[in-house]
């Protein structure tokens, strides 16, 4: 217990030269500092505050899929630079960083699986890679995964983690989204049940295509869902914005989201649902 | 053609002429006032950034087609709607919250043939601008389009959508009603269409708030208009932190008619009177009339099944990647 406290104490402080980084989270909500395999254990979700945390994609796929049961769809796709982009620094210099720093390809990644036991076919956006940005590649694996499900007969879950369309792919990055609704409705077609999870933060393309056309729409706890970024709308209206705009609870209470559920019950809500669901697909 | 000061003093007269109208009514204009107000400084900036140091960024190319999309007197959809079609029903509201005066529509006939229009509306005047919100509509106007769209469906009327917005409108509340929600279910709406669409970027084409109207069997493009994911201000407040950056960012976007169609995102540059459709709009009418007509006429010989998996075919193939 002393020693314990000794150690939350010393912990920040010594962060930038710590050798093993590995080990620790500092809670960006409550400033906790967090022994990582707690934080494994609870969703990634701060024990201290209830703080949902970023995940990348692999985290995510390990608190939402049966461990052992994920077999990955994506990884053979890789984005070029079709329109030349150049500002500050180049598309594929931004991209390379990226994939360096992440371990993939883009921004996504798709797989099957199953939910205590519900087999789906599963989507998630990885905000590390480009704030989760929406261009060809990404589209192209949302639109596969979507494929595959009405293939397989399969239910589809995608967890939406994104800053929206990509700006170095242009017109390309806002035709994904025209190009995931076609497979979202072809999926739709054979009765199969889409559910869509917002993460922090998802905003702009993907919160105006794929993520909000779903059969049920869920938001975990806290999390920036919208369409225009907070900083856009207040330059618009000057104005202060009311606090909690644009968090999911906010979203509930207007009507846009179907529910707002915690990480750690997600599994045992989307395994009950679909039981729900897919029975009457099933039978219909 | 319009040159830089143009639009600098033609944004000065709109923002007096609005103060007056404010103090006139007594009427609120402040979330009109305010961004033009910042617009003006912006460009006043600009301005004397250009005269103390002509730099690069100031004058590109592409950004030469932005300023002649947003040319004062530039035709807007119903300049168009006024010379091609007859008996246009502007038909309002979303039947859930209002109208949305920036996305309108209602039954017509274009050169003849009964269409449905889907028209994003800039306005002429500083008035009828402030009501439209030049251009940029709220949720209730997408929803507003799903509804005609629905109407078109039932009716087998085909569906002609004139695109000409900055993006879709940026407020607080526009989010608390689901700005997202409705661009989506326009988008999806559009997927589903049994009709022919053919839709035109006529001026603007910014974001996913043109794309919500933008799911064509056809998609075409004027020749000095521009689509991008993002408006070319959006990108160098993003890249530079500086709006006024813009000119660079829009020659990184590629987001002028020639660009777009070597993308494959549109299917055909509709030519413009010499130096740009505000030089002369019957001309302009005359040009985009026909183009519009013969897509129809090739459209409506596919079965209403066809025309959904033509449409869904052509937004399946769109996309740049390798594969290993």
């Amino acid at each position: 217990m002393a020693l314990d406290r000794f150690f939350r104490r010393r912990r920040p402080q010594q962060q930038a030269s710590t050798d093993a980084p590995e080990l620790w989270t500092q809670c960006p909500a409550c400033k906790e500092t967090l022994y990582n395999r707690d934080l494994d254990t609870n969703a990634f979700v701060c024990p201290k505050c209830g703080h949902h945390l970023r995940l990348d994609a692999q985290r995510r796929i390990h608190v939402l899929i049966d461990h052992d049961s994920f077999r990955q769809l994506s990884g053979h796709l890789h984005p070029t630079d079709p329109l030349n982009f150049q500002d500050t620094e180049a598309y594929t210099a931004r991209l390379s960083r990226a994939q360096e720093k992440t371990g993939r390809p883009d921004a996504i990644m798709t797989g099957t699986g199953s939910i205590l036991g519900v087999p789906v076919t599963v989507a998630v956006m990885d905000f590390a890679f480009s704030g989760g940005s929406m261009g060809s590649v990404v589209g192209e694996e949302i639109t596969r995964a979507a494929e595959h499900a009405a293939q397989a007969g399969l239910p589809l879950v995608i967890v939406s983690a994104s800053g929206g369309a990509r700006m170095q792919e242009s017109a390309l990055s806002l035709m994904q989204m025209a190009k995931t609704t076609v497979a979202i409705e072809a999926l739709a077609e054979k009765g199969l049940p889409y559910i869509s999870i917002l993460s922090d933060p998802t905003t702009g393309g993907v919160t105006a295509s794929f993520a909000t056309i779903a059969d049920v729409i869920l938001a975990e706890p806290g999390a920036l869902i919208g369409f225009a970024g907070p900083r856009v709308i207040q330059q618009t209206i000057r104005q202060n914005l009311p606090e909690g705009f644009q968090r999911s609870e906010f979203l509930l209470e207007h009507g846009m989201v179907d529910d707002v559920v915690d990480r750690r019950e997600q599994r045992q809500y989307i395994a009950s649902l679909l039981g729900l669901l897919m029975k009457r697909a099933v039978s219909a | 053609m319009s040159t830089f000061s143009d639009t600098v003093r033609e944004l000065e007269a709109r923002l007096r002429d609005l103060e007056a109208t404010a103090r006139k009514t007594g009427q609120n204009l402040d979330t009109i006032i305010s961004p033009l107000r910042a617009e003006v400084e912006k460009y006043r900036a600009q301005q004397s950034k250009t005269e103390a140091s002509p730099s690069e960024s100031t004058e590109t190319p592409r950004w030469e087609r932005v300023k002649l999309a947003r040319t004062p007197g530039r035709p807007t959809a119903l300049d168009y709607v006024e010379r091609l079609c007859t008996e246009f029903h502007e038909l309002h509201g979303d039947r859930k919250f209002g109208d949305d005066p920036a996305l309108i529509g209602g039954p017509a006939r274009w050169q003849g043939r009964p269409v449905m229009l889907l028209l994003q509306q800039k306005g002429r005047d500083t008035k009828s601008k402030i009501k439209r919100r030049f251009g940029s509509a709220n949720p209730e106007g997408y929803r507003k389009a799903v509804r005609l769209m629905n109407l078109a469906d039932r009716f087998g009327l085909p569906v002609v959508s004139l695109i000409d917005t900055q993006g879709a409108y940026p407020g607080l509340e526009a989010e608390e009603r689901g700005q997202g929600w409705a661009i989506a279910e326009s988008i999806l709406r559009m997927v589903q269409l049994r009709v022919p669409a053919v839709c035109v970027v006529i001026g603007e084409g910014g974001s996913g708030g043109a794309l919500a109207v933008g799911v064509g069997n056809r998609v075409l493009i004027q020749e000095n208009a521009w689509y991008s994911v993002i408006s070319p201000e959006g990108a160098a407040s993003i890249i530079w932190k500086d709006a006024t950056k813009a000119p660079l960012a829009a020659e990184a976007l590629k987001l002028t008619a020639p660009d777009l169609l070597e993308l494959g995102i549109v299917e055909e540059v509709v030519p413009e009177p010499a130096g740009g459709a505000h030089t002369d709009m019957d001309l302009a009418a005359e040009l985009l009339g026909p183009v519009i007509s013969r897509h129809l006429d090739e459209l409506g010989k596919l079965s209403p099944e066809e025309l959904k998996a033509q449409r869904a075919a052509r937004f399946r193939a769109l996309g740049a990647f390798t594969e290993s």
